[in-house]
């Protein structure tokens, strides 16, 4: 019996072993690239590799110039502007959008819901690449190829699939009897909506419109169809400064990215945790 | 009873309602409640009554028929416009609301100034007795708190019908029975009309002015309790509420307030109900407790039967008798000197009198059962 537990355990230490070495390796795969990056982009030269001076730790050999390049430029402060207005303005249209056809396909007497969701969702399983030449097409004839305008609507395409799959799983456990309560006390459909059920749904909403955002602030295939020199935003900045010269102000942005990407993330993390802390969606 | 006047205050005429075109949740539905009654729709699950008081609130339309309240037909009035009370089976209340909020919300809505939203707040509470509570939320309260919530909310803006669909399935034995008691006391006091939905018929019986059976989609019989109980008209209700003993026969010959009615162990002598004639089958109902041992020329009907099993309850037996075709006849006979002495296997001699028994037409052409559950 002795014998047998021993060999059990150290047959369960191995494997343990093996996992965690398994597990190690796909997060310094996946990770590393990332967090390499970082201490690149307080190189004091102009290269994309650690100098002696860095890997000794002295502190001459780190500076932050790429970042004040950064800051100091004129094409990088545009872009970061047009990041923020298009992901905002994208994010407002794809979260309303989102939201309302959440709503709408939550409605069991809706006709063809698949049908509608699917389409709905389509965008986020279509290469984007496609979608980007169709739209650019579509936006010239139009007239609104190489307008803010024009990135916005092709962003908010690209965010609604987020809002609506986040609302609509957040719908899922919503008790509908709460609408039916609010509208025999008197309540008309839009301050119920308003007063009741967003605020209970407000989670789903919100991380449904972090990931839109998030989508359209990474977004680089359309806007460079669909974006001319006044709608460069930073993955096209970047896109550009890898292609024409190479420069650390690029590491510097990544890192920048990086830490806005954990914050979005961390954000999102933390509402799912209050959206599961909230008591009585249903019963 | 309470002071329920004559006037109609809710109305069905010819109300239908079918969700797929084909299965009759309600069929051909007529109903009048009146003003400042408790008015019960009792039924089996299925029976089409939460159906009924969900068309009623206006969250379902009739697919056909009207409804009207005051008089007036609400056909067109969406819920936020009927004015009514709603306490639902799962109390719906705000969860991310306090107390306060939660019975606030219809005052806002109404534009009722913030120092009458007080006053009115601090009133309801009282009635539901639950001062002191304003600042919890729905999930700091237990279930019969909540529950006082739910009525609380449905009362505050004073409405003069209240619907209640279910309220107590939630909760358990003995807060059910202290808050019947509480809901009737508070409608009572307040006079309101409140419609109640239950498939609990002691529920239902202790506590309206009236009750309307429901079954298949149809109602049976409406009627006070007494009268339900005392008086059934139809095989279904005899069945439902209480206790009783159902078996079939043919009608041989009617009289005035007497029929004769042929059973397999000889002629039954019963109230006829209804249109009887010679020759038709009819359910006989008769209650247990209005069986006893018969001495001899006491009742005029009387039956020898075999005690097949005897169940002892306290303050009174069960015996199960095999007697007129019916194989569980059950006669309850007070726990009094003399009965302790019964076994399983003596024959008895049992009787009832005639007025006890009462001879019902078949039901099966109406009632329809196979109606599909309501939402």
């Amino acid at each position: 019996m002795k014998h047998a537990t021993a060999s059990f355990e150290l047959g369960e230490r191995v494997t343990r072993a093996v996992h965690l070495a398994v597990c190690g390796a796909v997060l310094v795969f996946l990770v590393a690239p990332m967090l390499v990056v970082i201490p690149l982009s307080f190189n004091a030269e102009p290269y994309f590799t650690f100098t002696e001076g860095m890997l000794r730790l002295d502190s001459d050999a780190y500076s932050m110039r790429w970042y004040r390049n950064v800051v100091e430029d004129a094409e990088w402060r545009l872009a970061l502007v047009n990041s923020i207005v298009i992901g905002l303005a994208a994010t407002a249209i794809a979260t309303t959008l989102g939201v309302l056809a959440a709503l709408g396909l939550a409605n069991p007497a809706m006709p063809g819901r698949g049908f509608v969701t699917s389409l709905l969702i389509s965008p986020m399983v279509t290469p984007i690449i496609i979608s980007a030449a169709g739209m650019f097409f579509f936006y010239s004839k139009l007239g609104i190829a190489q307008t803010h305008l024009g990135v916005i609507l092709a962003h908010a395409v690209f965010g609604t699939p987020f809002v609506v799959i986040s609302v609509t799983a957040t719908l899922v456990g919503f008790d509908q009897n709460l609408v039916r309560a609010g509208a025999s006390l008197g309540g008309g459909p839009f301050l119920v909506f308003r007063r009741i059920q967003l605020p209970l749904i407000a989670p789903g909403v919100m991380s449904g419109a972090l990931f839109a955002f998030a989508a359209s602030f990474d977004e680089v295939v359309a806007v460079l169809f669909l974006g001319g020199l006044q709608q460069r935003t930073i993955p096209r900045q970047m896109w550009t400064g890898i292609r024409e010269e190479i420069s650390p102000e690029i590491l510097a942005v990544a890192t920048f990215l990086v830490v806005l990407a954990l914050l979005l993330l961390g954000t999102v993390e933390w509402l799912r945790g209050r959206a599961s802390a909230k008591p009585g969606e249903a019963d | 009873m309470a002071d329920t006047g004559t006037e109609t205050h809710v109305e069905f005429r010819g109300v239908c309602k079918t969700y797929d075109g084909r299965t009759m949740v309600v069929r051909d539905l007529d109903l009048s409640v009146r003003r400042g009654e408790f008015f019960t729709l009792l039924g089996p699950s299925g029976s089409g009554k939460t159906t009924c008081l969900m068309m009623l609130a206006g969250f379902e339309a009739p697919t056909a028929g009207e409804i009207s309240i005051d008089g007036r037909s609400v056909q067109d009035l969406p819920p936020r416009e009927r004015g009514i009370g709603f306490v639902f089976q799962n109390y719906a209340l705000f969860p991310h609301m306090s107390v306060r909020r939660n019975l606030a919300f219809p005052l806002e809505v109404r534009g009722v100034p913030a120092d009458q939203q007080a006053e009115r707040i601090q009133r309801v509470l009282e009635i539901v007795r639950l001062e002191g509570f304003e600042a919890r939320r729905p999930s700091e309260l237990s279930g019969g708190q909540q529950q006082r919530v739910a009525i609380a909310r449905a009362l505050v803006f004073e409405p003069n019908l209240v619907l209640m669909d279910e309220p107590l399935g939630a909760l358990d034995r003995r807060l059910r029975e202290e808050m019947q008691f509480e809901i009737r006391r508070i409608q009572q006091d307040l006079g309101v009309t409140v419609v109640y939905v239950t498939h609990d018929q002691q529920e239902a019986m202790s506590m309206s002015s009236r009750v309307a059976v429901f079954h298949g989609g149809r109602v049976q019989q409406v009627a006070e309790p007494e009268v339900l109980y005392e008086e059934p008209e139809r095989e279904f209700v005899a069945g439902f509420i209480g206790d009783n003993n159902i078996f079939r026969g043919r009608i041989t010959s009617v009289g005035r307030g007497v029929c004769d009615v042929e059973t397999p162990d000889g002629v039954v002598k019963a109230f006829p109900v209804g249109e009887c004639r010679p020759g038709q089958d009819a359910v006989l109902a008769i209650r247990p407790e209005r069986v006893g041992l018969a001495k001899p020329g006491v009742f005029s009907n009387e039956f020898e039967a075999r005690v097949d099993g005897i169940l002892f309850i306290g303050d009174h037996l069960r015996l199960r008798l095999n007697l007129c075709g019916n194989a569980d006849f059950i006669v309850k006979i007070p726990n009094i000197v003399g009965h302790g002495a019964l076994l399983a296997g003596d024959r008895v001699s049992v009787g009832w009198a005639v007025t006890d028994c009462r001879a019902l037409p078949l039901d099966g052409l109406e009632g329809n059962p196979e109606a599909e559950p309501g939402a």
